[in-house]
């Protein structure tokens, strides 16, 4: 046991290869799961992943640079009109497709993202959550500005064909879980492929230094200037990469979803990233991973649940979100530092009495 | 010896993987095509269809989906369509497109759906069509007139239409109105989707000389509609005619009567319901205006008629309605209303196509029943349908009627055309369709 510590010690104490391992297991199990799930529950995952995606980023934001954004919502729909017409040009129907839709929807993001944020920069608190909640308002609109982008009624979005996947792919994933794939799983794997990327690139982000200085500005940004950060830097680089994640995630949505439409980028969706976070615990990529499966989850199962109390389809309807702010009340009361926020001195203290198992064990 | 001993186990975990690796693959046969009778057992057929039931669209509509089930209750209770149920799933959309498109996705992936039957709206129908054709979903009976659910069978080979489409409703009303008032200053008031694109298609064929104003609306955006009626009152408007939804004609009235604007209105069939209307304009108030003054501020609006509701108790298939809707209402209080009627017609449609595509039912023969059959199909219908291999468009003509006390009394006989340049004839001969004595299509 000792040997093998030591022998992987150089591997654990590196960051960025603790992350990939972690991340590798994690996905293979995923892909497990998603393999032998429905066809409904896949969609169900790639919903929480694109979710995740977006709440990793504005978590990132919000609880490591210590902005305040309610126009995530708005990078989204950049994300998801950019991937979409992309998508719209070259038919969307092989993979290199889907990739070359899903980079052009990161990069319309970061070009959004300076653009926005070196103003927001200069803004803190309620002010630049005023600046954002204008944005998460006016952006959805502009669709109907403009005929390309389809006006109310949006625009579909081609999906891949799982038959015009590489053969390789569809022989892996045959191999791995016997289960021919198509374009449900298809989707649910790459969302899932992809949620994996990013969080690894934001864990190893906020080990790092650009990590360390969001953390110092977020505290007091006035030592932190004294310490030579560029305030304004620091914000900017945090509000792209965190508009860059919500860019992807919003591509993701679009193929999912199927539509690009001013509907689907309402005001709520904003909020309802922000609550995905705070329920989670704010700053954590853990946090905002369960965030977003409480709200890829709880909506449908609210409604199953309504309708199976004997409730007509309306009035499920309706109940829907009074389960959904319920829990957020709850969690604000019981747990105000979201799931994995009241959790962590919970499991710190089991990792304390193991370590310290682990040390008596060598004394003896 | 503990080298060896460590490298046997070595050689066991990696054999022990590759096995099981292999095992994963190997496991099962590569499955053949689905069954496209999904959703079909021999006691069961089970159906879905999106409403708005919350939201700006909900009054009305959301009534829509009670009719259907009640209808179904009572043929089901005669025994069903040979020998089966009708189950029908109902969800909401909120009539925002993102919805329509997810809660479709469930329908079909969680309650396995065989059809979707009179999903509900244009922006948002159109968000589903093209994912029920591709995964080869029957999408029958639209509620909605749009064109795209008829005009192109090739494109869209599982989905058909029902009520009349808007294209022949606009042309209609542009003759009428061409003919009857050729000094009329016109101004259309749209929604601005294909729902109003195509009212105005049809309406420009006959009156392009006569429009001297377009307004159009965003579902789900403003409410306010000061701005578009004074620009009707500016231009010398004296002729609105609406291609929008019931609470649309609400708003405008409301709009009209602040700004001060006297014209003569022309509701398409879909935002001309007196009742709701009225009801609306009474809640939006706040009861400044009561539902019966709402009612009444409906007198002299001219729309078009294409079954029979309930202003008309003595019809035959009101009388049916009535009795259905008497004996199998969830919930007794309610009212029938013209757009549980609208449901219960829709419905007698499905179950008549049911039964004429006999006991072995697949989604590909229903589709198949409906375009040999469908054009014969005798109903509540003011007009028959157009149903064909070439075309799935619905209902082939409307009648345009005036309101006088929330009643509907007719202009014209019923006008039967087609898309396009068709000509308009009169042709009465659906109307006098009779219902069947049991009230079940044979």
């Amino acid at each position: 046991m000792e040997r093998l510590r030591s022998l992987l010690r150089p591997v654990t104490s590196v960051p960025l290869a603790r992350h990939l391992i972690v991340a590798l297991v994690a996905l293979l199990v995923v892909m497990a799961v998603i393999g032998m799930s429905s066809q409904y529950l896949q969609t169900r995952y790639a919903e929480m992943a694109y979710f995740a995606i977006a709440a990793g980023g504005l978590t990132l934001l919000t609880g490591l640079s210590g902005q305040l954004s309610l126009g995530h919502g708005a990078l989204m729909a950049v994300g998801a009109y950019a991937a979409t017409l992309v998508l719209e040009r070259t038919g969307g129907e092989s993979l290199a497709d889907v990739f070359v839709a899903l980079l052009v929807a990161i990069g319309v993001c970061a070009v959004v993202g300076v653009v926005v944020g070196v103003p927001a920069a200069r803004l803190h608190g309620p002010y630049i959550a005023g600046a954002t909640l204008t944005l998460a308002v006016a952006v959805p609109r502009l669709a109907n500005q403009w005929d390309v982008l389809g006006g109310e009624q949006g625009l579909q979005v081609p999906v891949p064909r799982a038959s015009e996947l590489p053969a390789w792919i569809q022989d892996l994933i045959w191999f791995f879980t016997a289960v021919e794939i198509d374009q449900y799983s298809f989707l649910a794997y790459l969302g899932w492929l992809l949620l994996a990327l990013t969080f690894v690139a934001l864990a190893n982000l906020s080990r790092s230094r650009v990590g360390r200085r969001w953390r110092a500005v977020r505290d007091d940004d006035v030592s932190a200037e004294l310490a030579g950060i560029h305030l304004g830097r620091a914000r900017v680089v945090a509000f792209t990469v965190s508009a860059m994640c919500a860019g992807l995630a919003g591509g993701l949505m679009a193929m999912n979803v199927r539509l690009t439409a001013p509907g689907a980028f309402t005001i709520t969706l904003s909020l309802t990233l922000l609550a995905a976070v705070v329920l989670g615990g704010l700053g954590s990529l853990t946090g905002a991973l369960i965030g977003a499966g409480v709200l890829a989850f709880l909506p449908h199962f609210a409604t199953d649940l309504g309708e199976s109390f004997g409730l007509s389809a309306t009035q499920a309807a309706e109940v829907t979100p009074v389960v959904y702010g319920l829990v957020l009340m709850l969690v604000i009361l019981l747990a105000p530092a979201g799931i994995v926020g009241s959790l962590r001195p919970f499991l710190a203290r089991l990792s304390a009495t193991s370590a310290l198992g682990s040390t008596k064990e060598k004394t003896t | 010896m503990r080298t060896t001993a460590r490298r046997a186990v070595q050689v066991v975990c990696v054999l022990t993987t590759a096995s099981l690796l292999a095992a994963c693959g190997a496991g099962k046969e590569r499955p053949s095509e689905e069954g496209t009778a999904v959703g079909v057992t021999d006691t069961t057929i089970k159906v879905g269809a999106h409403f708005p039931l919350t939201g700006p669209a909900a009054p009305g509509y959301s009534e829509i989906p009670s009719g259907h089930q009640a209808f179904y209750e009572y043929v089901n209770d005669a025994g069903g369509v040979h020998g089966r149920k009708i189950e029908m799933v109902v969800k909401d959309d909120a009539y925002n497109p993102t919805n329509t498109s997810a809660v479709t996705n469930d329908m079909i992936l969680q309650d396995e759906i065989f059809a979707m039957v009179a999903g509900l709206g244009t922006p948002t129908h159109r968000a589903v069509v093209q994912r029920l054709n591709d995964d080869g979903i029957p999408d029958l009976f639209v509620s909605s007139g749009s064109l795209q659910w008829g005009d192109n069978p090739e494109t869209s080979p599982m989905t058909f239409g029902w009520q009349p489409d808007y294209e022949i409703e606009g042309k209609v009303i542009g003759q009428y109105v061409a003919e009857n008032m050729p000094d009329a200053k016109v101004g259309l008031f749209l929604q601005d989707d294909d729902f109003g694109e195509d009212g105005e298609k049809g309406a420009r064929q006959f009156l392009d000389s006569q429009i001297v104003d377009v307004q159009k609306y965003t579902p789900g955006g403003s409410t306010d509609f000061s701005p578009q009626m004074s620009s009707f009152k500016s231009k010398g408007v004296d002729l609105v005619i609406g291609f929008n939804t019931p609470s649309y004609t609400a708003l405008s009235q409301i709009a009209a009567q602040g700004v001060g604007f006297k014209s003569k209105w022309f509701y398409s069939n879909v935002g001309s319901d007196p009742a709701l209307v009225g009801g609306l304009l009474a809640s939006m108030t706040k009861g400044k205006i009561p539902a019966e003054q709402g009612v009444k501020l409906m007198d002299g609006m001219m729309t078009t008629e294409y079954i029979p509701g309930v202003d008309a108790p003595d019809d035959e298939w009101v009388k049916l309605w009535q009795k259905v809707w008497d004996s199998y209402s969830k919930k007794g209080s309610e009212k029938l209303t013209n757009y549980r009627i609208y449901g219960m017609s829709q419905a007698y449609t499905f179950v008549q196509a049911l039964q004429a595509n006999g006991k072995d039912l697949t989604r590909e023969s229903i589709v198949e029943t409906i375009e040999k059959e469908g054009a014969s199909f005798e109903g509540p219908g003011l007009a028959p349908f157009r149903f064909s291999e070439d075309s799935h468009m619905g209902i082939s003509g409307v009648s345009v009627v005036e309101i006088k006390n929330g009643a509907s009394e007719p202009l014209t006989p019923v006008l039967v055309t087609d898309i396009g340049d068709a000509p308009i004839e009169e042709d009465d001969s659906a109307a006098s369709d009779a219902p069947p004595s049991s009230g079940i299509p044979e």
